[in-house]
């Protein structure tokens, strides 16, 4: 009954694929895409339609299939956030910048498919605790990568006290700078 | 799913990369989650361990019943680790194995020990996984937690006990409902996000109560809200409040619009977005309320990040569609946007260009479109050729320009759908300018000499052959129509023929010519073109003189059929072999299904080729011949027009009615479309009851009755009424349907024998002095007013009172008249103090009216008009002054 426009804002997906198109990882809240070949074809032919585009520096939009589309590359990694038509076009692109600053902050700057799925367990954990079901959870990088790097914090050294601190040093260096381009 | 990280492998051997991932298999990781029954656990191994799990997932790859089963169990065991991380991957593979009831009931006892946990990590994620997996019974032994949760002064736990609840929502509402004193003191929670949460969850709870929505609106718009995105929800519920709450009051203000045009000025561009965007939407906004809005819109133009030009220009782009004078102001900016990189963006700008565009700038802006258009996708161009069409239709004037545009792109390279948009825009045009119909039937004729569609040529072809023979020089169609003879496939061939049989029987003086073309067909390839051939041959008659064509042969060659085709397949499909022949009479002619509920369906866009003759004319053919076919009305002579239907139940009734009111000179026919929406029913003699005491010069002619009306199959039933003759008579009726109802049996589907009779109120029905009125639009209006002339010209000013603005005042007389608009003089550009606009009209009786109305308004919003109105008859110039005057 409640139109879109009166509910929260909600995210349809979130991907992290790789410079061929292929998952890193994926998360899907709705059932707009119900098996598993409607997911990889939406995702192939997303990965197709952008893959021209300028994506470096600013995030970039499309409409796609009735959905709006956020994306932003870095080395072989593409990131997409996909919404409802009707949904606001910056809340989305929050999410998307959200995800995108927090995996830098996690991968310490060092963005790339092999570091991702060296980390997988971090970039699972992030998306995690970006989105809940559709329902925006998280949109401050810090805070993101903050949470997903307490837990890691006492297992088996992955990121020690210091290196987070580190870590959120650089993460606010790199905000600075995208800041004043 | 791990093949292809192998098969890469494989063909790049000079760099090969390294993944952890690699050769990872199935079968395998299952047999290594067996370390999670270790009796001394190795969390940094488990970790691995489920990683490699949810990698298997994620990449698409699914876990059978039995194996989820073993893996949720030995998952289980893993909260015997102390180990924060580890802990943390066992939520997420618990949620992604998504375990059965009994399943949960093993894991409830430790996620509920993390509840209560100290560390708060623990809790949110417990609190989050447990409410995912959960179902009803459980929640209620939870519930105490979760109201504590949130109002829990950590943020995260909060936040996780909110959303957790939004999600709840939708299976237990009952409970939850029961939280809202803590969700409410959640909203003024410090913690941004916490207030965005429990906001949410707040107006879910509450949606249906539209009060408590509006007293949450007006409280939270008068203190502080934090987020950004709380401030957005907040934009979107005041505008859910403003849609329900009364019309303006006396000042006029419209509540919380102060609100709304303050966050305008917020510091977060989503909040400025959001209220920027719900300005836009209200409805009914006027000027004075849009004009901030744009303001900020504008400024979004010109950002350096493609997602605020993007949210701008398409915003801005709808608002074109209703106000597109409040738009002209970010013209320039919106120019700049043609050469944006994100092609989206640049699309979206030149279709908002377009509709906004005064004739002035139409030549200025093909220039520009045309070197855009080669560097874009077909989806694009089809966007853009639609509103040229549009723009066209509002500038007939520029026809000229528009149509060689529409021809260049034509000679392009393109895909079908791109070039049938261009086709069938360019029929549209040709069908509503007169004067655009020989050069575009020109382009049309060249487009086809080297047209890769056969769909598009033999469209094309049909349609030359209906309007080709009724133009000035018909014999210049000939050459471009045989030449497909000669060079084409047998389809186009088979149509060819056609098209040049029905310019022989059309224009006799070149039936001569038309035969020795059609003789040379005899010898085609193909039996269809050869037979085609041989028949109009044989039919035309006069053996290649120049004599007229017997009517009825036309009528058999290229009359349309009165029947509705799926009638005469059905009656064909029951006709048995015998010595009677086929009857062609005894195809019933009532419609089944009525063509306006499709025509209504949102969406639809007016077609072109495939169907010439869908405009509005067609319905007035298909009404006019369903109601020739009812004997008690053969005698009302021509339909002068039908309305558009008028529902008169709600949606979602028993059952559900709309009528059509069909006028002729001494009668009106009401034509009412049932339908029956209860399958265990059958209606039977459907007819309405119409008490016409407030129509005093309706006397009721005639009814007929509606024999049966079974479940979703709509019917007809109809009444007459005579009023005197050429006059606009109008009056008030209200309906009554009645039937006698029977039960239908659903497993059989058989109806009883007996029946009960009943009763249905319907709402009332008005003929206005707009059903007398045909929209009869002018391509030229001062030509048309000059032509006219001033000898019935009859001119009276009239106060129209304080009105809400000056669009509103045009729009409303403009509806009264139910004339055409002409010249987009419909559109009033905002702050204007005064505005003209143009009307035309075919009035009953087959008169032609023009109506020349200059608007003024004062600072108390007070109307005042001048209507001129010239017409071919004295009688009806003072009778639309009468309209305006009563109305």
């Amino acid at each position: 009954m409640a139109s879109s426009r009166e509910s929260c804002p909600s995210v349809k997906n979130i991907l992290l694929l790789d410079s061929e198109g292929k998952r890193v990882a994926v998360k899907y809240y709705t059932d707009d895409w119900p098996t598993n070949s409607a997911k990889l074809a939406y995702e192939k032919s997303l990965f197709t339609k952008t893959l021209k585009s300028n994506a470096q520096i600013e995030a970039e939009i499309a409409m796609f299939e009735s959905n709006i589309v956020i994306y932003k590359f870095i080395q072989d990694l593409h990131f997409f956030v996909t919404g409802d038509e009707n949904e606001n076009e910056l809340i989305l692109a929050s999410v998307l910048q959200g995800f995108f600053d927090a995996v830098g902050i996690l991968l310490r700057n060092n963005v790339d498919k092999a570091e991702a799925l060296e980390n997988l367990d971090l970039i699972l954990l992030c998306l995690d605790e970006i989105v809940d079901g559709g329902i925006i959870l998280e949109t401050d990088a810090t805070v993101i990568a903050e949470k997903v790097a307490f837990h890691s914090m006492e297992s088996a050294e992955l990121l020690s006290e210091q290196t987070i601190s580190q870590a959120l040093v650089t993460a606010r260096e790199h905000l600075t700078r995208t800041l004043f381009q | 799913m791990a093949q292809p990280l192998l098969k890469k492998d494989d063909d790049r051997d000079e760099e090969v990369e390294y993944s952890p991932f690699m050769g990872i298999e199935k079968g395998a990781v299952l047999q290594e989650a067996r370390v999670f029954n270790d009796p001394q656990l190795d969390a940094r191994r488990c970790s691995q361990v489920i990683t490699k799990l949810l990698y298997l997932l994620n990449q698409g790859e699914t876990f059978t019943k039995i194996e989820a089963t073993e893996v949720f169990f030995a998952v289980t065991k893993l909260f015997q680790s102390r180990d924060i991380g580890l802990r943390r991957m066992v939520y997420l593979m618990i949620k992604e194995l998504s375990p059965s009831a009994d399943e949960v009931i093993i894991v409830t006892s430790s996620l509920m020990k993390d509840m209560n946990s100290k560390t708060d990590m623990y809790r949110a994620n417990a609190i989050r996984v447990l409410c995912r997996i959960t179902d009803g019974t459980l929640l209620t032994q939870i519930e105490r937690y979760l109201k504590q949760a949130i109002v829990d002064k950590n943020p995260v736990v909060a936040s996780a006990a909110l959303i957790s609840g939004i999600h709840l929502l939708q299976t237990n509402p009952e409970i939850v409902k029961r939280w809202s004193n803590e969700v409410q003191e959640a909203v003024q929670s410090r913690a941004a996000l916490v207030q965005f949460h429990a906001l949410a969850l707040l107006h879910q709870i509450r949606q249906n109560d539209r009060l408590a929505v509006s007293k949450l609106v007006t409280s939270l718009t008068r203190g502080t809200v934090r987020s950004p995105l709380a401030q957005c929800l907040l934009i979107r519920y005041t505008s859910q409040v403003i849609r329900e709450s009364a019309p303006n009051t006396q000042t006029g203000d419209r509540p919380f619009y102060d609100y709304l045009e303050g966050c305008l000025r917020h510091k977060a561009e989503m909040v400025i977005f959001e209220a920027a965007r719900a300005i836009t939407e209200l409805s009914g906004v006027t000027s004075r309320e849009l004009t901030p809005a744009i303001t900020v819109l504008q400024l979004f133009l010109s950002s350096s990040k493609p997602v605020l030009r993007f949210a701008a220009v398409r915003t801005l782009n709808k608002v074109a569609m209703t106000h597109p004078m409040a738009v002209t102001n970010c013209n320039i900016d919106m120019e700049s946007l043609i050469s944006d990189q994100n092609r989206s963006i640049a699309t979206l700008a030149i279709t908002t260009l377009l509709k906004t565009g005064n004739e002035s700038s139409v030549e200025r802006l093909m220039k520009q479109i045309t070197n855009f258009m080669s560097d874009i996708a077909d989806e694009f161009k089809i966007v853009v050729v639609d509103a040229i069409r549009s723009l066209c239709l509002k500038f007939p004037l520029k026809y000229r320009s528009l149509m060689n545009f529409l021809s260049n792109i034509l000679r392009e390279e393109g895909g079908f759908d791109y070039k049938k948009a261009i086709v069938d825009s360019i029929v549209i045009l040709i069908r509503d300018i007169p004067e655009a119909k020989e050069s575009g039937l020109l382009h049309l004729c060249e487009f086809i000499e080297d047209c890769e569609f056969t769909y598009l040529s033999t469209q094309i072809l049909h349609f030359l052959g209906i309007e080709g023979p009724k133009t000035s020089d018909p014999s210049k169609y000939i050459r471009y129509i045989y030449n497909r003879v000669h060079l084409e496939n047998a389809t186009v061939r088979a149509c060819a023929v056609s098209t040049l049989a029905r310019f022989g029987a059309v224009v006799d003086t070149l039936k001569p010519r038309i035969f020795v073309l059609l003789k040379r067909c005899l010898y085609d390839g193909d039996d269809e073109v050869r037979d085609r051939a041989t028949l109009y041959l044989n039919t035309l008659g006069g053996d290649g003189s120049v004599v007229e064509t017997d009517k009825d042969v036309k009528d058999f060659l290229f009359g349309s059929l009165d029947v509705p085709l799926l009638n005469l397949e059905t009656t064909l499909k029951n006709y048995e072999p015998s010595e009677e022949p086929f009857d062609i009479a005894s195809v019933p002619k009532e419609v089944k299904s009525q063509p306006l509920a499709e025509k209504k369906a949102p969406g639809k866009k007016p077609t072109g080729l495939g169907a010439p003759s869908t405009g509005p004319v067609s319905t007035v053919d298909a009404y006019e011949k369903l109601l020739s076919s009812i004997p008690e009305f053969a005698e009302f002579g021509k339909l002068f027009k039908s309305s558009a239907p008028v529902e008169l139940t709600e949606a979602e009734t028993e059952y559900a009615v709309n009528v059509v009111k069909h006028i002729f000179d001494r009668h009106v026919v009401f034509q009412y479309n049932c339908t029956n929406t209860i399958p265990e029913q059958l209606l039977e003699n459907v007819t309405v009851i119409v008490d016409a005491s407030e129509a005093e010069e309706f006397l009721e002619f005639a009814t007929r009755p509606l024999r049966s009306l079974p479940f979703d199959s709509p019917g007809q039933t109809f009444v007459a009424f005579e009023k005197p003759e050429g006059e606009p008579t109008v009056g008030k009726f209200s309906n009554m349907l009645r039937f006698i109802v029977k039960e239908v049996d659903p497993t059989t589907g058989e109806a009883e024998e007996d029946g009960v009779e009943d009763e249905y109120q319907l709402e009332d029905l008005e003929v206005v002095a707009a059903d007398y009125m045909i929209k009869v639009g002018v391509s030229n209006f001062r030509n048309a007013w000059e032509s006219m002339g001033p000898d019935f010209e009859r001119i009276d000013e009239y106060g129209l009172g304080p009105r809400e603005s000056l669009a509103e005042s045009v729009n409303a007389v403009i509806n009264l008249l139910g004339m055409q608009p002409c010249e987009g003089t419909e559109a009033v550009p905002q702050n204007s103090r005064s505005h003209t606009c143009l009307l035309s009209g075919l009035y009953i009786g087959s008169v032609r009216v023009l109506v020349r109305l200059q608007f003024g308004i004062d600072g108390q919003k007070e109307v005042a008009m001048k209507l001129v109105v010239r017409s071919e008859d004295e009688s009806v110039s003072d009778a639309i002054h009468e309209i305006v005057a009563s109305g």
